[in-house]
């Protein structure tokens, strides 16, 4: 679980365990957090290997605290995070609307369980709407990636730090209850992203040059107004380069299948099944939920009959594939309120029902 | 031969508008702090938080590497900075509201985990910002916006005493209540601020000042009799004075 799990050879290991020890291998320099289930492991990890290594660790005294020290050491050009879990990370919304403002890189892991409020701590991927259309006040977008294995959730944190850097966006890698706990073999390869100079805007004394301004605060609404359109034009250049999913036997297939996360698995196998029984069913997985690949799903409505989103939720990215489909053919939903995703032979049987 | 006695300090920024009311005390409070950071010459080490209110201003005048926190957050944003960059001079600039009211999680936990920070609030006993509001240091029958009749103990309960709450904390080095009323006073206030810079300069802990100041506008006075207003009503409830220094004795 070790730092030196960087080798070749593969290890079993935890999805919490393992994206903590990527953050490490990242280059991460502080880490912040608050315990909750289902991701504690993460902050348990960090607080004796961040020590270990002379890097920063603090036991914030809430989720509201842990994400603004977050804010504080990116804005010193260090790359750090903070992690957490639903309930808590409303408690970050705030503060993500402020580092979007702000432009910092900030990284959070958010592992999904039950809600809302207390709820359980089931897996679930009920924030997919926090994550993707915030909670917080204002026009902003934060990056999010959805790893569906514990060898994604190494790779997607890599990418999560190395994203949040080059475009000075807060970034989130939004992870399940599922993912965080279970076991799997993971290669620990190299960060293998270049490192990003931010030494024209980082906060390190303002020696021989003017002091820089970290600020969200705009007073003049014509200021705002220009803040806004070039945030836009980021997004929308975010939106070009690093649109990323999965997808497979989509060419001439009837139905595709949307799904994300931990979901993906079983729908995979239900594809099978469905392909078995000579339904021309194929999938698409999106890795980044913003960006959305919306353009992609808009293809694929000119030659496939339906489009079948599964999600652990009542509903929620359900709607960015009929936004991208745009009425051109059906989208239906076969869903699970909360907990472990329904099993393949369910899905299957399903979405048999829906044709 | 002429010889200037009184100048700008050099590490405002040029042709800073000046933004607060007249006669309000932010003024003489941030000009002491650029002072302070001058003649402990740390100025290009520093790096500023400034809080939500008429303190996030702070980053318009001092011409310092700053970063502007949410509201009540500045201590956990400031935290992030010094455990990141623990080489570095880190404060923040609060209002009463910010640091002892929607901040005080923030504030008594950077205390209580001794983090070599220097926190200046300033208390003037309403929200400024917002038009005059009671606050946590609202003292009893002061009359605000929002206690149209004045603060009476039964509906709005009590004012905290900021300055010797965060000297409770085991983790602070210097924790003063200071005024700026007189002369003597501003005097005073600049040793307590040099003096919560140096504890963490030296890495001893936290180091706190609340500064009692006026807010004329909002207390619908002018600046003279604001002053009077801190002497008389003021300064009774919060006692000028170190309520802790663990470098003396």
């Amino acid at each position: 679980m070790a730092v030196d799990c960087l080798t070749d050879k593969k290890v079993l290991i935890k999805g919490n365990y393992a994206i903590a020890n990527a953050a490490v291998l990242a280059g991460c320099q502080c880490y912040f957090g608050y315990p909750i289930t289902p991701q504690s492991e993460i902050g348990e990890f960090m607080s004796g290997k961040m020590q270990e290594l002379g890097r920063a660790y603090v036991s914030a005294e809430s989720e509201l605290a842990a994400i603004n020290m977050t804010i504080g050491a990116c804005a010193t050009g260090v790359k750090a995070m903070s992690s957490s879990s639903s309930c808590a990370v409303s408690l970050m919304q705030e503060a993500l609307s402020y580092a979007t403002s702000d432009q910092l890189p900030v990284v959070l892991v958010s592992v999904m369980r039950g809600g809302p409020g207390l709820g359980n701590i089931y897996p679930s991927q009920g924030d997919y709407f926090q994550a993707t259309k915030g909670g917080g006040n204002g026009d902003y977008k934060l990056i999010v990636l959805a790893p569906s294995t514990v060898q994604e959730c190494v790779d997607l944190t890599y990418k999560a730090f190395y994203l949040a850097q080059k475009y000075r966006n807060p970034t989130v890698l939004l992870a399940d209850g599922l993912l965080g706990q279970m076991m799997e073999p993971v290669t620990f390869k190299p960060y293998p992203y270049p490192e990003i100079d931010n030494s024209d805007w980082a906060l390190d004394g303002a020696k021989e040059r003017d002091g820089r301004i970290i600020r969200s605060y705009a007073p003049l609404a014509d200021n705002q107004c220009v803040f806004l359109e070039r945030l836009y034009n980021k997004y929308k250049l975010i939106e070009e380069n690093e649109t990323e999913w999965e997808e497979k036997d989509t060419q001439g297939a009837d139905i595709v299948l949307v799904s994300f996360g931990s979901t993906s698995r079983n729908v995979k196998t239900a594809a099978k099944i469905l392909r078995l029984k000579g339904i021309k069913a194929g999938i698409l997985r999106p890795v980044t939920l913003f960006p959305f690949p919306s353009k992609r799903l808009q293809e694929l409505s000119n030659t496939v009959k339906k489009f079948v989103v599964v999600e652990v939720n009542m509903g929620q990215m359900v709607y960015d594939v009929k936004l991208a489909v745009n009425g051109k053919v059906p989208v239906e939903l076969v869903h699970k309120p909360v907990g472990a995703p329904p099993s393949p032979e369910e899905i299957a049987k399903r979405i048999e029902e829906l044709l | 031969m002429a010889t200037q006695v009184f100048k700008i300090p050099e590490i405002y920024r040029k042709n800073a508008k000046y933004t607060f009311c007249p006669g309000c005390d932010h003024g003489v409070a941030v000009r002491l702090v650029a002072e302070v950071l001058e003649e402990m010459k740390c100025a290009e080490n520093t790096i500023a938080v400034c809080s939500i209110g008429c303190s996030v201003t702070l980053y318009d005048f001092l011409n310092l590497d700053s970063l502007e926190a949410p509201h009540g957050r500045a201590l956990a944003e400031a935290t992030g900075v010094k455990r990141a960059k623990p080489d570095k001079i880190v404060f923040t600039y609060q209002g009463d509201g910010d640091f002892a009211s929607i901040g005080l999680a923030e504030s008594m936990h950077a205390a209580l985990r001794g983090e070599n920070l220097t926190a200046i609030c300033i208390n003037n006993t309403t929200y400024g910002m917002t038009g005059g509001q009671l606050g946590p240091t609202t003292i009893l029958g002061q009359v605000t916006t929002t206690s149209p009749t004045g603060r009476n103990l039964e509906y709005y309960g009590y004012p905290i005493k900021i300055a010797e709450h965060i000297a409770l904390c085991d983790g602070t080095a210097f924790s003063a209540r200071v005024s700026l009323d007189t002369v003597p006073n501003i005097r005073k206030a600049k040793q307590a601020i040099k003096k919560a810079f140096e504890v963490q300069a030296k890495g001893l802990g936290f180091g706190f000042v609340e500064i009692l100041s006026t807010c004329p506008t909002n207390w619908r006075m002018s600046p003279d009799k604001a002053h009077d207003r801190v002497r008389e009503e003021m300064m009774p409830v919060f006692k000028p004075g170190v309520y802790k220094d663990i470098t003396e004795g």
